[in-house]
């Protein structure tokens, strides 16, 4: 469990953050929703570490992880698995590489042992046959499924996502959605996921979030949102044209 | 109160912060056995591909100090050997170290803040630091370990080149006799020269390395803040050699 208590952060004068304190559960598939500019990928990074808040703790478990020391930080990082927004992947290395990569830097496995987790974490995403290929030799929902073996290679306990489905068609959102979801119940992962795709989060949302101008404005489930009378919500889950012929076909064409 | 102008405060801006990537830097690399590989890659980007460019620079470039030399010091009353020793200690002093050094700046130091640059806006330098990886150390160190190993050999490779270049004009042209040309490489041999146009290569190969590093790493934007880091990283190397060039000068022949 990740606990995040009265986090704030201000660049220079600008207020991007404003105490927010939630907690994202074991197990689920947590989802930080808002507005592009709301200040989910701040929040994200800020709770794994990249970027430093200016106020506020974040509890990795027990352990008040913005107390630890940058040593003492890396060993939390060891259990942390990020993929990111373009995925991320380093170019000048094949896919087989990228995925290896943090079995390279943290573990004493045998180049056999490597090769056969790598194999085991790309089979786990789909992709097969690629391994030789670079990350320009491959579509943008490859892309994202090799950045999602390298994240899940080293058995994270927590799994991050940064808008996983950008830049992806309907169907691939879907199966990416699908593959985390799968992932977090597999591995029992904490798994957050920032996203502004409403698909994703009907339909992998157990626990949300939603960042509204820097400030929590709601939080519940998939369930819950269509419901809400939070209006900053309902402005955002209802933004388009079917989401609002949905709401009155609820509502009885009111 | 003491008052700072806005190019100064900018000034010491980057030079801290060039100082606080350096303390990043040269901290402990976590795993030697991946440093090593990153070296040897380094090695190749920095060292070989460099390998042709500096073998025709420098081969013209004695060429034609030894022709400019001939042709204006056609007086009886300078010996004609002054052209072989004109050619051997501007090769050794200044040629084969500033000049390589200032073409260096142009080629290693873009490619290095390019390279870093896009790996800043793509986020792979957030997705080493997310998985606990010092990124400065890991990609920045190597670049450095090559540079400083590199530019010292060029420059005794540019020297010899140069000087061959030297003798070929002269074989060529017949401006003076080859035996009057091999008397001036060998006359009043001072073998400090070599000492000290070796020195200024290493500092040279550490500025313009640690310099690009800089530019690049700290990348803010898009592709457009890429290019115009890469120019950056071009015009204060070079800036920085020149100081340098100048202060190891006078410290080192007064």
């Amino acid at each position: 469990m990740i606990r995040v208590e009265h986090l704030t952060k201000v660049f220079e004068d600008k207020l991007v953050l404003d105490d927010i304190s939630c907690t994202f559960d074991k197990g689920k598939t947590n989802l930080i929703i808002g507005q592009s500019g709301s200040g989910k990928t701040v929040f994200l990074k800020a709770i794994v570490g990249l970027i430093t808040p200016t106020q506020g703790d974040i509890y990795y478990g027990d352990t008040n992880f913005t107390q630890l020391n940058r040593i003492q930080q890396k060993e939390i990082r060891k259990k942390i698995g990020m993929l990111f927004q373009g995925a991320a992947l380093f170019d000048s290395a094949t896919v087989e590489e990228n995925v290896m990569f943090p079995l390279h830097m943290f573990t004493s496995m045998s180049d056999k042992e490597k090769i056969e987790r790598v194999n085991f974490c790309l089979e786990r995403v789909n992709v097969t046959g690629a391994n030789d290929l670079f990350p320009s030799e491959i579509s943008g929902g490859m892309k994202k499924r090799v950045g999602l073996a390298r994240a899940i290679v080293l058995n994270p306990e927590y799994l991050f996502c940064d808008e996983p489905n950008s830049g992806l068609d309907p169907q691939t959102s879907i199966l990416i959605d699908e593959l985390i979801k799968d992932i977090t119940d597999e591995f029992q992962t904490t798994t957050i996921v920032n996203t502004h795709d409403m698909n994703s989060v009907m339909g992998i949302g157990e626990k949300i979030i939603f960042i509204h101008q820097g400030k929590k404005a709601w939080e519940g489930n998939n369930k819950e949102i269509l419901s809400s009378d939070n209006e900053a919500l309902n402005k955002f889950v209802f933004a388009n044209q079917m989401a609002q012929e949905l709401r009155k076909a609820r509502s009885g064409g009111k | 109160m003491l008052y700072i102008s806005d190019d100064m405060r900018i000034l010491l801006y980057h030079l801290g912060n060039y100082f606080i990537l350096l303390t990043k830097v040269f901290a402990r690399p976590e795993k030697s056995k991946a440093y090593y590989r990153q070296v040897i890659q380094e090695v190749n980007n920095i060292g070989l591909n460099s390998m042709g460019i500096i073998l025709i620079i420098s081969l013209f470039m004695g060429s034609v100090i030894t022709l400019q030399t001939a042709y204006n010091t056609e007086s009886p009353f300078l010996p004609k050997y002054l052209i072989g020793l004109g050619c051997r200690d501007s090769m050794i002093l200044e040629l084969s170290s500033t000049m390589l050094a200032l073409i260096m700046a142009g080629k290693v130091g873009s490619n290095i803040a390019s390279e870093l640059g896009t790996m800043r806006i793509t986020e792979q330098i957030d997705a080493l630091e997310s998985m606990g990886i010092n990124s400065a150390s890991y990609l920045i160190l190597p670049k450095i370990v090559a540079s400083l190993f590199f530019f010292p050999l060029f420059t005794m490779l540019s020297i010899i080149i140069g000087i061959l270049g030297g003798w070929l004009s002269v074989a060529i042209t017949g401006v003076i006799s080859i035996p009057d040309f091999n008397y001036g490489l060998q006359y009043g041999f001072n073998p400090f020269y070599v000492t000290y146009t070796l020195i200024k290569s290493f500092i040279f190969g550490f500025i313009i390395s640690s310099v690009s590093s800089y530019y690049g790493y700290t990348v803010e934007g898009g592709a457009l803040e890429v290019g115009r880091a890469s120019t950056k990283a071009v015009v204060y190397s070079s800036i920085n050699v020149l100081l340098f060039n100048v202060l190891l000068t006078q410290l080192l022949l007064s």
